[in-house]
């Protein structure tokens, strides 16, 4: 087989998932499409390494790696997914701006005051 | 124990006193009057141990390198000569006295642990000055010694003038020290060696390439350090300090310094005839224009610190002349009684309350009150004013004697000019000296008014010093045809001339302002003037502060009073304020160089402040700046970062493969 299919597909994948990656909103999809793009690798790395005709076969070893980091990865991303979820009700990477400039906690503690007196007002 | 051991130990010990002393002062109150007195008296019975040791014979030298310089070697080295075992005695008999006078002096100040340790380390160096064979090291007693004036003079830092003093001091000495020290490099330089054996065999043979050069820059370190024309400004100053202090640095021991190391290098100043008809003139201006200012003083101290530096031109006017033993005779003798002057001006401005004559002298019976000071302050002031048998008159008679040895052209050393000089100038001052001495006895003892307050007894440690010191002040005089064998040789007995003349001139001053007093006393019958400031039941040392502090409020002016009965506004007449002034000196010095040091700060500051600092800012500001923009990007939204982060990759690839391709 031509080294040009897998690759193709490996080039589409990558795109596909970026595109989630940069586009989606929803914290799950993202982590989605986060795997996307680590499978399209994975598949160069199989291809590749059948193509060079490695008598290590280093390429097919890294991708086992890959598989497990992705499986760790995707474990701890969809419990931090969760937690946000059931803290704030929403799980849209566009609502979590709080590291954004002038949205830090201080911001924040200065602000209450000013309530309790329009409050008391 | 042999010679040099003991001889190396006296100044040991007040230095190991200092550092005991400011270790445990805080820690252990109850060792601090032991540690301050036993090591000092100790040193004074070592260095009287040394001097019977030593005889009068020939120089004891010994001497041990610690490390090689590569050039011109540093040697711990002792020259002990006649000069340095009898100043040494002198230095040990005036530390004690103002170490015990000090316990009750200052009994209630807080910070007396660390003045007794200062005076202590003073102490240490000037012994180490007196012993000291190489100059180097004598250097290192000669700036310790500086930098104690400093801290003791400014022993009341509370007051304005106790700074300003303090200050001054520590400047007006330093200015004069920076030529010393080039001074001693040229010397060192031209003789090779530090050691003072090696310079004078030097000079007697001749190897000194630029003798005027020298003699004049290590005059400049012997007019600050002995307070002579033109850098004497700070000693009257100095007087803001506590009397003891006053006693032991700027009357005995640390003035002497610099009179001391003229008659140990005389052979440099000798070497050239010019040095010494400049340290003639310097002699007699100071002579002359220093009793002159203190005919005109109000500050009883301030008067004793004008005497000072007339007493002190005397010691220079004999080293102008080539006698060096006149001069150090004139120092032994003037040590024990000026020290002996300043202790019992402390004990009068206790027990008045004042520091001003103008108030004593509305003050009756003050010497029923001091009957100790009295007695001892008469016995000094006539040692001042050189009347026979007192000792000033001996060791006066000496120098000026020495003077018309050289006028006459009797002298293969000095120049007859400068005989002459101080001749002249030394007359004209024993009249003058005679006069103040007088008019401050007049106003202190013979006051004319309600009763001064009642204080109760002085305490022991007080007058039982006054006693000790009034002996040496009665009787020393009487050693002059001993110690010969110990100086160079030269005769030292009075001369019937000079002695006639000088004598004669000071009655006459004594009987003129006596005539003055009396003209005058009338008007001190009305109102007094001022006020007597201090608490009556502070302690010494506070009672001095206070006086100190509060003269120029009731008075206008640190150094004079508006007294229209004072006997020498009406011998001075219209010279009376300048000279209270000191004949505006401290002016001409303000105009020329305290002023445009001060505009030299400004421009200084200004450049820092303003273009230095602009800079600095600029730096700062920019990086805020910078941060500003910056953190306008970082909008909290992952995608954002991401896509920047993507683009970054890309531009990167585009220009890899762009390279790679070599285009």
């Amino acid at each position: 087989m031509h080294l040009a299919y897998p690759a193709v597909l490996a080039a589409l994948l990558f795109c596909v998932g970026l595109y989630g990656v940069l586009a989606r909103r929803n914290a799950i999809l993202v982590l989605m499409s986060v795997e996307l793009m680590l499978n399209a690798v994975n598949l160069n790395l199989v291809a590749f390494d059948v193509w060079l005709r490695d008598t290590l076969h280093a390429g097919q070893a890294l991708t086992l790696f890959t598989i497990a980091i992705a499986a760790a990865e995707i474990g701890i991303g969809l419990a931090i997914v969760l937690m946000v979820y059931r803290n704030r009700g929403t799980s849209d990477v566009d609502k979590l701006r709080d590291t954004a400039e002038g949205h830090g906690p201080e911001a924040e503690t200065t602000e209450a005051p000013a309530h309790t007196t329009e409050a008391a007002a | 124990m042999t010679t040099t051991t003991l001889a190396v130990l006296v100044p040991l010990l007040p230095f190991l006193g200092t550092v005991a002393g400011l270790l445990l002062g805080r820690k252990a109150p109850g060792f601090v009057r032991p540690l301050a007195i036993l090591p000092t008296l100790t040193a004074l019975g070592l260095a009287v141990v040394v001097a019977l040791r030593h005889g009068g014979d020939g120089p004891i030298d010994a001497a041990t390198q610690l490390t090689p310089t590569g050039s011109v070697p540093i040697e711990l080295a002792l020259h002990l000569d006649g000069f340095a075992v009898l100043s040494a005695v002198l230095v040990g008999v005036v530390a004690s006295c103002v170490q015990i006078y000090s316990t009750a002096y200052l009994r209630e100040d807080p910070r007396y642990p660390s003045y007794a340790a200062l005076v202590s380390l003073f102490t240490a160096a000037m012994l180490l000055v007196v012993y000291s064979g190489d100059l180097m090291v004598l250097l290192v007693g000669w700036e310790i010694m500086g930098i104690c004036s400093y801290f003791l003079v400014g022993h009341y830092w509370e007051t304005p003038e106790a700074r300003a003093a303090s200050l001054k001091a520590f400047l007006v000495t330093k200015l004069g020290d920076v030529p010393f020290l080039i001074g001693l490099f040229a010397l060192a330089a031209d003789a090779g060696s530090f050691r003072i054996t090696t310079i004078l065999g030097e000079v007697t043979a001749g190897g000194l390439d630029h003798p005027t050069v020298i003699a004049l820059l290590l005059l400049a370190g012997v007019a600050g350090k002995s307070a002579q024309f033109p850098l004497h400004t700070w000693l009257p100053d100095a007087m803001a300090g506590p009397t003891p202090v006053s006693a032991l640095i700027h009357a005995a021991t640390m003035v002497a310094a610099g009179v001391y190391f003229v008659a140990r290098l005389l052979p440099v100043f000798a070497a050239s005839a010019a040095a010494l008809v400049v340290l003639a003139v310097m002699a007699a201006v100071t002579m002359a224009g220093s009793a002159l200012a203190a005919l005109a003083q109000d500050d009883i101290k301030r008067v004793l610190a004008y005497s000072t530096i007339g007493q002190l031109g005397y010691m220079t006017g004999a080293l102008a002349v080539g006698d060096r033993g006149a001069g150090a005779f004139h120092l032994l003798s003037h040590g024990a009684f000026k020290a002996l002057l300043f202790l019992a001006a402390g004990v009068i401005i206790h027990a008045a309350g004042t520091n001003s004559l103008a108030a004593m002298s509305r003050m009756g019976g003050l010497k029923d009150r001091v009957p100790d000071a009295f007695w001892t302050m008469t016995v000094a002031l006539l040692a001042l004013a050189a009347i026979p048998p007192f000792s000033g008159f001996f060791s006066k008679e000496s120098v000026l004697a020495a003077a018309e040895h050289t006028a006459t052209g009797h002298s293969e050393s000095a120049p007859a000019t400068a005989g002459w000089i101080i001749l002249v100038a030394g007359l004209v001052t024993a009249l003058l000296t005679a006069a103040y001495a007088t008019r401050l006895w007049l106003l202190a003892f013979r006051g004319q008014g309600p009763a001064a307050p009642d204080h109760g007894r002085q305490p022991l440690a007080m007058t039982s010093v006054l006693w000790v010191l009034a002996i040496p002040s009665l009787t020393f005089g009487l050693t002059y045809n001993l110690l010969p064998d110990w100086f160079d040789g030269h005769e030292l007995t009075p001369t019937l001339t000079t002695s006639v003349l000088s004598t004669g001139l000071a009655l006459v001053g004594g009987v003129v302002t006596y005539g003055a007093w009396r003209h005058t006393t009338a008007m001190a019958a009305r109102p007094p003037l001022g006020a007597v400031a201090a608490d009556p039941t502070a302690g010494p040392a506070e009672t001095e502060a206070t006086a100190i502090a509060t003269h120029t409020p009731a008075y206008g002016s640190i150094a004079e009073a508006p007294d229209s009965a004072d006997p020498g506004r009406l011998l001075l007449g219209p010279l009376h304020s300048v000279a209270a002034n000191g004949f505006h000196l401290d002016a001409l010095y303000t105009a020329l160089f305290v002023r445009p040091t001060q505009a030299a700060a400004r421009l200084v500051r200004f450049l820092d402040r303003e273009v230095v600092d602009t800079y600095v800012r600029g730096a700062g500001n920019a990086a805020n700046l910078l941060g500003v923009v910056v953190r306008k990007a970082q909008t909290g939204n992952v995608q954002t970062y991401l896509s920047a982060l993507l683009a970054g990759s890309v531009v990167l690839a585009v220009a890899a493969v762009l390279v790679a391709a070599g285009a």
